[in-house]
């Protein structure tokens, strides 16, 4: 039995020099691996990616430009909105780069416990509204009135609407008055909860491409306007305080100014990558072509960036000041 | 099917037999009749923006927490200790096969050492064709394109697997010593298994911050049960009379438990790590909200464009990690069992598995110097060619199938989900809550009423009935469409080797498929509505329902079979009148485990239009005012499940008896 083993492990033997004599490279030979330790006094960057594309795209350049120009470790980390701002308290997160609204995080996170501070405007608008499918708003443009929405209530009719119209709602997280607008306009409709993104977006997908009736709850900028092009339908205008008290409103949502958020710590540590989120702004357009990039040519974050970061040397420039 | 069964019991038995569905009967008539009278009374509804003071209260103990964090000696001294080994362990298993370590732009150990080590352990604890699968899937997963992030997900998984083991199979043998432990322990492994992870998640990353020991600590919460549960099944079925001849020879307690029990439980235990190892692989996507690395994250990310095809990718990689890894277990579990004693073999063994060991040594090392063994090569173009073949095939279903699906979904909505949710949100609450303690007390005697009757007056409490009774609704349908679907193609399984054959993979399959891969599919075809989330629930639940019922219909003795045949029964009489009334009780159980299986997937019905608790859990999660009522939609979600639970196990114990 031992002579076998031997002879096995001897056998074993030859095999493996015979493979090490003809390896190849060997790991740690080639340059690429030094090229992250450049810049030095960055350090490590904790930026938290919100799960939406339009975000994505935010991250990514920020990311990229962090990581070439000012060679810091950029960790990004996959989170929802309030787990993220959570990560500011515990030192898991230095940014959040793309804030709708969320006065409840302010008042908790920057008035409250302080471990977060304002960093200023990304540049983009967001617009929250009521939205149909194009080809509805072709076929009977006065839909876009929120005053002829009852006429056809009827046909936005479903299995989970109870007789009513339905306003299909989407995720959560975002900041919705709805249920409160169908209320106090006296509108014959019944707000549903599609609960995803996702669900909000394959609806109005299918809508789309089956010519069905459907109305829902959407935002602007966001990628799949450029599949897409939903039309949004016009509530009463928006005044300064009109949204004070949530049960009573009864007009269209405010533009939003979306701005960038950072940890109390982060902004007082002179690393440069504050500098830079601080400085960084873009347009709409700019964040729906690197959207677009990621979701619709499905390139990866880093090459959707890069694309956009060589073409754009003087904004990036902007940033870097 | 209850008045087949009657014509085989003894004559003393059909009282009761027949007075059973008469009294259900009954029930259920004055249920409708008082309905008709009081229908739309004190139906406790609650508005999707309104809380209640508990609600209230459990925001404010959550807040209290994240503010006291850093100040508080349990957190100091405490979780924070427990973080810490947490993250190194899973820090260290990464650096090993996933991260790039120690100044090295690649793991320590490359693809060829991970693949040589998976082929050479699971030819050392099962056999040489587990050994082929193991082999083959790993490289798969290279081919795919997705090599980092399965190694990502194989980490966390081995870690949490790990330390849900080192808590589990302790406990388990503490809980199959003593009964008294067992039945303490009972309803918190209950609790584990059925809340919500979508509940704990955020106030885990409060409390173990974000990173591997959460994600870690959320998998090992779900996937510690079941290797607590089989750890004490497993001592508890070694017969009496052995234990009895280890105490008669004088053997101590320790002594009977390390030379008797653990020994004689082995092959079950290694089933608990089977099922553990299953479980973790079940929370992968879930642990990818907490940024957990690995597939999980490819999957999410994906359907934030709804990218099914790279979503689909990234799945097929889980359930191919999936069946190696339990194939593998399987054929260990097999080994211990069955130890060969041919004289070949027993000579061989023990050189060929040193052999074996340094060829997996050589591979190791190999990968660890070599960029071409350390880096998979290709760029994964089989994975591109999957993601593209499975959107083809997703945009075709919906071209082509898309009338029919909304036809059906339209009629059975309206036919028996609409009347049936009707009647339990619009009658009064004191009414259906008697109606349910009824008729667990009439199906599984008075012990199940009156848990049924805790149970009604805790989901009282949670202030969301009226949303438990819209779930209850919809998991009610699911539970029928799930029995449907096990009873037809269980049967055809059970009567057929063949056929069982050519199915079992699929159902494993889409046992392990994250559902979030199905989601958009199923979105397109059925929009978002409660029947999506329905039938995400039954495919979910389906393939548990058919291999119990396939299970049952076989082990219906071939003699009693024959004689039916030779009695001149046709199949279909074979089939209703001797197969189903034989196979009751896997009838029952799979009812059982239909419902238990459904209501896991509620909270993901939630995402796709179910509404409901569903949707509270989703958006306690996703905002902080809401944090106190997602959690009582949690809670109310586990006594729903606690409540059918213990029913329906008291009814299967009465149709054996």
């Amino acid at each position: 039995m031992a002579q076998h083993w031997r002879a096995g492990a001897a056998g074993l033997a030859v095999l493996g020099l015979t493979l090490t004599a003809c390896g190849g490279a060997k790991v740690g030979d080639s340059s690429s691996a030094g090229s992250t330790s450049s810049g030095g006094k960055c350090g490590t960057f904790n930026l938290a990616v919100n799960p939406w594309v339009g975000y994505e795209a935010d991250a990514a350049v920020v990311a990229y430009v962090a990581q070439h120009d000012l060679g810091c470790t950029v960790s990004k980390k996959d989170l929802k909105e309030e787990i993220a701002w959570q990560g500011f308290g515990t030192g898991e997160i230095d940014a959040v780069l793309e804030n709708w609204g969320h006065d409840d995080l302010k008042k908790k996170y920057i008035t409250g416990q302080k471990t977060a501070v304002e960093a200023g405007s990304t540049g983009n608008k967001g617009i929250i509204g009521w939205y149909v499918p194009p080809w509805l708003a072709k076929a009977h443009p006065d839909i876009l009135d929120w005053k002829n929405l009852d006429k056809y209530a009827s046909n936005f009719k479903t299995s989970e609407s109870g007789g009513k119209g339905q306003l299909l709602d989407g995720d959560p997280s975002y900041v919705t008055n709805d249920a409160a607008l169908v209320k106090n306009l006296k509108l014959d409709f019944k707000v549903v909860y599609a609960g995803s993104e996702t669900a909000l977006i394959q609806a109005f997908r299918t809508a789309e491409k089956n010519k069905q009736w459907l109305i829902g709850y959407f935002y602007e900028p966001q990628w799949f306007l450029s599949e897409v092009p939903l039309k949004k339908v016009s509530l009463p205008a928006y005044t300064t305080g009109c949204d004070a008290d949530a049960a009573k409103v009864a007009c269209d949502y405010p533009v939003y100014d979306l701005d960038k958020i950072v940890s109390a710590s982060f902004a007082k540590s002179g690393s440069p990558a504050y500098d830079l989120v601080k400085n960084f702004n873009w347009t709409n357009d700019d964040q729906n072509t690197v959207a677009k990039y990621i979701a619709v040519d499905k390139l990866s974050d880093d090459a959707a960036a890069k694309k956009w970061v060589d073409a754009n040397p003087d904004k990036v420039k902007a940033w870097l000041k | 099917m209850a008045a087949v069964a009657d014509a085989t019991v003894p004559v003393a038995t059909i009282r009761r037999k027949v007075s059973r569905p008469m009294v259900v009967a009954a029930i259920l008539v004055v249920w409708l009749v008082l309905f008709a009278a009081l229908r739309g009374r004190q139906t406790l509804t609650l508005a999707a923006a309104d809380l209640t003071a508990l609600h209230r209260w459990l925001n404010d103990v959550n807040d209290s927490i994240g503010a006291n964090r850093n100040s508080n000696p349990l957190f100091l001294y405490f979780f924070n200790e427990i973080r810490l080994v947490i993250d190194n362990l899973v820090t260290f298993v990464q650096s090993l096969i996933s991260q790039p370590a120690d100044g090295r732009p690649v793991p320590q150990i490359g693809w060829l050492g991970v693949v040589g080590v998976t082929g050479y352990v699971s030819w050392a604890v099962g056999n040489w064709r587990v050994a082929l699968l193991a082999v083959a899937g790993f490289t798969f997963f290279g081919l795919q394109g997705l090599w980092q992030e399965s190694m990502d997900t194989l980490a966390l998984t081995l870690s949490a697997v790990l330390v849900a083991l080192l808590i589990g199979i302790p406990l388990g043998v503490w809980a199959g010593l003593s009964d008294r432990v067992n039945r303490i322990m009972t309803p918190f492994l209950d609790f584990m298994q059925t809340m919500p992870t979508f509940v704990y998640l955020a106030p885990l990353t409060l409390i173990f911050l974000i990173g591997g020991a959460s994600a870690v600590i959320t998998t090992v919460i779900y996937a510690a049960p079941p290797a607590i549960r089989i750890t004490a099944h497993a001592i508890r079925s070694v017969p009496e009379t052995t234990v009895e001849a280890a105490d008669s020879l004088g053997a101590t307690r320790m002594q009977q438990l390390v030379k008797v029990l653990l020994p004689m439980s082995k092959r079950t235990v290694v089933m608990g790590v089977n099922q553990t190892i299953m479980a973790a692989l079940a929370m992968v996507t879930i642990a990818a909200l907490i940024d957990a690395p690995g597939l999980g994250k490819t999957v999410m990310q994906a359907l934030t464009s709804l990218d099914v095809g790279t979503a689909f990718n990234a799945g097929l990689a889980i359930v191919v990690m999936a069946i190696v890894l339990d194939r593998v277990t399987t054929a260990a579990a097999a080994r211990t069992e069955a130890r060969r004693t041919d004289g070949w073999f027993l000579k061989w063994r023990r050189p060929l598995l040193g052999a074996g060991g340094v060829a997996a040594a050589v591979l190791v090392y190999l990968s660890h110097t070599y960029v071409w063994a350390a880096e998979f090569p290709g760029d994964g173009t089989v994975g591109s060619h999957l993601a593209s073949g499975a959107d083809t095939a997703t945009t075709w279903m919906q071209d082509h199938l898309f009338g029919l699906t909304n036809a059906l979904r339209d009629a059975l909505t309206n036919g028996l989900l609409n009347p049936f949710q009707t009647l339990l949100t619009d009658s009064p609450w004191w009414l259906v809550g008697a109606v349910l303690v009824a008729l667990g007390a009439v199906l599984g005697g008075w012990r199940a009423g009156v848990t049924a009757a805790v149970c009604v007056g805790l989901l009282v409490g949670t202030g969301l009935w009226s949303d438990s009774m819209t779930t209850l609704a919809s998991t009610a349908v699911a539970t029928v469409l799930t029995m449907l679907a096990g009873v037809v193609f269980g049967v055809w399984m059970g009567r057929s080797a063949l056929v069982d054959g050519l199915l079992r993979p699929t159902l494993d399959a889409a046992q392990v498929m994250p559902p979030f891969v199905y989601l958009v599919p199923f979105l397109a075809l059925f929009g978002a509505t409660r029947f999506t989330a329905i039938i995400a629930g039954v495919v979910y639940a389906a393939p548990v329902a058919i291999k119990i019922i396939a299970d049952g219909v076989r082990n219906v003795p071939e003699s009693t079979v024959e004689a039916a045949t030779s009695a001149g029964c046709n199949t279909w009489q074979i089939i209703t009148k001797v197969q189903l009334p034989m196979a009751r009780g896997a009838l029952t159980l799979a009812t059982n485990q239909g419902l238990i299986y459904v209501l896991s997937m509620v909270v993901l019905g939630g995402l796709v239009g179910a509404g409901a608790l569903g949707y509270d859990v989703v958006a306690g999660f996703s905002q902080g005012e809401l944090y106190g009522k997602g959690l009582a939609a949690g809670l109310a979600i586990v006594l729903l499940g606690v409540m059918f639970d213990r029913i329906t196990q008291a009814a299967a114990r009465r149709t054996r008896a």
